[in-house]
């Protein structure tokens, strides 16, 4: 519990000072990452497409994950089991009852949403390590729990289910990967922006109060139980997205996909992006999709060690992540403009 | 600078003019990409990290191979260039590294990418990009399957072949026996199950005693086997992977039940199954193999022994010679190496897979002696032959003759 909360306290200090704009970019800067986004695909490979699409799907789920953890102090090992939900409600209604991917997606929100609001109840009673104990069982059960005999017939057991990717509509002259791509991006685009103002809203308040201390949140009448199982439910509800859009960009669902190393992995993302601060999820994403990759070409057979060798010096140079680099930055832009 | 323009036009000039000359002269070479005059690229995809990194080795083995024949001169004069990644044996990296594979490497095709999940989810994508996926390393029924998947060829004996085996031998040696049947509850032991109803026909329903399932997160098997001898059956099908495999022998001794055992030949491994359950209770178990196992003394002096040990000290030293991954690389990549060698100057995709279907008694070093490798337009099932093998003291010992079920998915 301790340990917990101090790495979100002491994440916490370091935006203390600009309380309202630290979670986010300037303007400026988000026009642009924006634009940045928008163009590059135009001129790249489909291959980098798909994976400018996953860094976009994973930077949703690590997104989530920071709502909770750098919002409202709550540590979550079972991400990939509400990725999973995502990933199997979207492929089950694509496949089976031939919906539309567009309108699974929102299902998916839903499902989520309800199944991490019923989760939070009980767990509730238990903080800090206590509760990443208890997500950590959740994550190892998903697998299997999606094997069952009687779920087989939806689910596919352990074979999976194969997914039809959806061709651009209206007859655009896109490729699969690039319409998937700008899809995947105006999601992405409604659910940040959703997301900076949840945190900034009335929510938003009562859950950083309640990461600071709960005592204190709570005398001064924040309804803890509730937005804490709020706070549960909205980052299912967004990770179960992040799961939909995954699972139509891969065009596979099987059990060995969302294994305990993914919920893993999203925390990881979640901590070399910064904890807390929202546009570091996608540099975090960046970072489980291509750092593992960079390690495998340094050497093959020791691919775990040297990315672990990566990982351990980006957490002893910048501890807090891409945001400690973000204000680096930033301040060395002001010094600049002083001279 | 109108010397210069006159220069410039005269070298593009005889540029086009090269061009064209090269094309007449290659005529005869037509490549796709990922081939040319000096390379083919192949892709790969392994998981050389996560829960089935053991099956890494056959990559690695893979590799060493390639250099050999790279060392010796190539394919036609081409080498070959090896891109093997790790995909850690999780679909949706597999999907990753396909495409890159496929898109930014640019390989020829992917050769023996491993795990059922793995190859379920990059099938569709493989064949809608009409690039092979060639020899895929898992047993499952389904990737014999060419009207549906093209350009998806499997390569080992499947599961369901070799279950079929068992199932015709029960039928023609002990028509009145009693049998109970264990095994994982996945779908490589569903695939081994339905191979066995099926061979044993309109009997199974008579015959079958029991048939149980466990979840490969149970610590021990031992009550699935009590459970099994309280049904009185006299013969025992055991569909499981190494660890069980060893739990149940050892068991069976244990309680005192001696039905005759037949065990799927995943888990024939002397060293990882047999040795741990004591030899004593392995006694007169049966199994089946299609490649020579490097442990047996019998090979010892056996050419196709030698020559792997060759291969090994100079190209893999540090392999672990024990390890049956090691030979089952060593064999599919001599498959791959064939069919290459059988497109010739013709390197196109379309080639690749009329090559790898018009494989006929063909037999890479160190298969068992009569199987070969045989493929068809229909047949996409590249061994389908396996031969029966008894436990005898600290060996298996091979009887009967070299029996075949070709079965697709």
């Amino acid at each position: 519990m301790s340990a917990a909360e101090e790495v979100v306290a002491e994440g916490h200090q370091a935006v203390e000072a600009v309380p309202k704009r630290a979670m986010t970019l300037g303007t400026g800067t988000s026009l642009v990452v924006l634009a940045a986004l928008l163009v590059v695909p135009m001129f790249v490979k489909n291959f980098i497409i798909f994976q400018m699409t996953m860094l976009l799907i994973y930077g949703l789920a690590v997104l989530a994950l920071n709502i909770l953890t750098g919002g409202s102090g709550q540590f979550s090992l079972g991400q990939s089991a509400f990725y999973a939900v995502g990933a199997y409600t979207s492929a089950v209604l694509m496949e089976h009852a031939n919906v539309n991917y567009a309108l699974t997606i929102p299902i998916s929100a839903a499902i989520c949403f309800g199944f991490g609001y019923l989760f939070g109840k009980p767990a509730l009673r238990l903080s800090g390590v206590y509760l990443a104990l208890a997500t950590f069982a959740l994550a190892t059960a998903m697998p299997q729990l999606l094997k069952l005999n009687f779920l087989e017939h939806w689910t596919g057991g352990v074979q999976g289910l194969v997914v039809t990717k959806p061709d651009a509509p209206f007859g655009l002259p896109m490729s699969q990967d690039m319409w998937l791509y700008y899809f995947t991006l105006a999601v992405t685009i409604a659910i940040y922006i959703f997301s900076v103002n949840l945190l900034r809203s009335r929510s938003g308040r009562a859950f950083m109060a309640i990461r600071d201390n709960e005592i204190a949140a709570s005398s001064m009448g924040v309804n803890v139980a509730l937005y804490k199982t709020l706070a549960f439910g909205v980052s299912a509800g967004i990770t179960g997205v992040a799961g939909s859009l995954g699972a139509i960009a891969v065009q596979f669902v099987a059990p060995d996909s969302y294994t305990i190393t993914l919920a893993i992995s999203l925390f990881l993302g979640m901590v070399v992006g910064g904890v807390g601060w929202l546009p570091g999820s996608f540099v975090g994403a960046a970072f489980i999709i291509f750092v593992p990759n960079m390690a495998e070409s340094i050497s093959k057979g020791l691919s775990g060690a040297v990315f672990g060798v990566l990982l351990f010096l980006v957490i002893y140079l910048v501890p807090h992540g891409a945001r400690q680099v973000a204000v680096l930055g930033q301040q060395l832009v002001g010094k600049l403009r002083k001279n | 600078m109108p010397a210069m323009h006159v220069r410039l036009g005269a070298f593009s000039a005889a540029l086009v003019l090269a061009a064209a000359l090269s094309t007449a002269a290659s005529a005869q070479k037509k490549y796709d990409t990922g081939a040319s005059d000096t390379e083919i690229k192949i892709g790969n995809i392994m998981p050389y990290s996560g829960p089935a990194s053991a099956y890494g080795v056959i990559g690695k083995t893979e590799e060493a191979y390639f250099r050999k024949i790279n060392a010796e001169g190539g394919i036609n004069g081409r080498k070959i260039n090896f891109i093997t990644y790790d995909d850690t044996y999780s679909p949706p990296k597999t999907v990753e590294q396909a495409r890159k594979l496929v898109e930014s490497d640019e390989v020829l095709l992917i050769f023996n990418s491993l795990g059922t999940p793995p190859n379920t989810a990059i099938q569709k994508y493989m064949n809608s990009k009409k690039v092979p996926q060639l020899f895929v390393a898992t047993g499952a029924t389904k990737w014999n399957d060419p009207q549906n998947f093209p350009w998806t060829m499997g390569w080992q004996p499947n599961y369901q072949i070799e279950s079929i085996i068992y199932a015709k031998y029960i039928l023609k040696n002990h028509p009145n026996a009693k049998i109970a049947v264990l095994y994982q509850n996945d779908d490589y032991g569903k695939d081994y199950l339905k191979g066995f109803k099926d061979g044993l026909g309109a009997k199974a329903a008579s015959m079958i005693a029991i048939e149980d399932s466990y979840e490969v997160s149970e610590p021990t098997i031992d009550s699935h086997i009590v459970k099994m001898k309280a049904t009185g059956a006299d013969i025992f099908f055991n569909i499981t992977t190494p660890k069980f495999a060893a739990q149940a022998i050892k068991k069976n001794a244990e309680i005192g039940w001696k039905p005759l055992h037949f065990l799927n030949n995943v888990s024939a491994s002397i060293g990882s199954v047999i040795k741990p359950a004591g030899f004593e209770n392995a006694q007169d178990i049966i199994s089946s193999q299609y490649f020579k196992d490097p442990t047996d003394a019998q090979w010892k002096n056996d050419k196709a022994m030698i020559g792997w040990n060759e291969f090994l000290d100079k190209y893999y030293p540090e392999a672990n010679r024990a390890d049956a991954s090691v030979m089952y690389g060593y064999i599919v990549a001599q498959g791959l190496v064939h069919v290459l060698k059988a497109c010739g100057d013709n390197l196109t995709r379309e080639n690749i897979m009329k090559q790898a279907a018009n494989i006929k008694e063909f037999e890479p070093a160190g298969l068992l002696p009569g199987i070969k490798v045989n493929t068809s337009a229909s047949d996409f099932a590249p061994l389908s032959q396996l031969q029966l093998i008894r436990f005898k003291g600290e060996h298996w010992e091979r009887f009967g003759e070299i029996l075949s079920g070709d079965v697709g998915g």
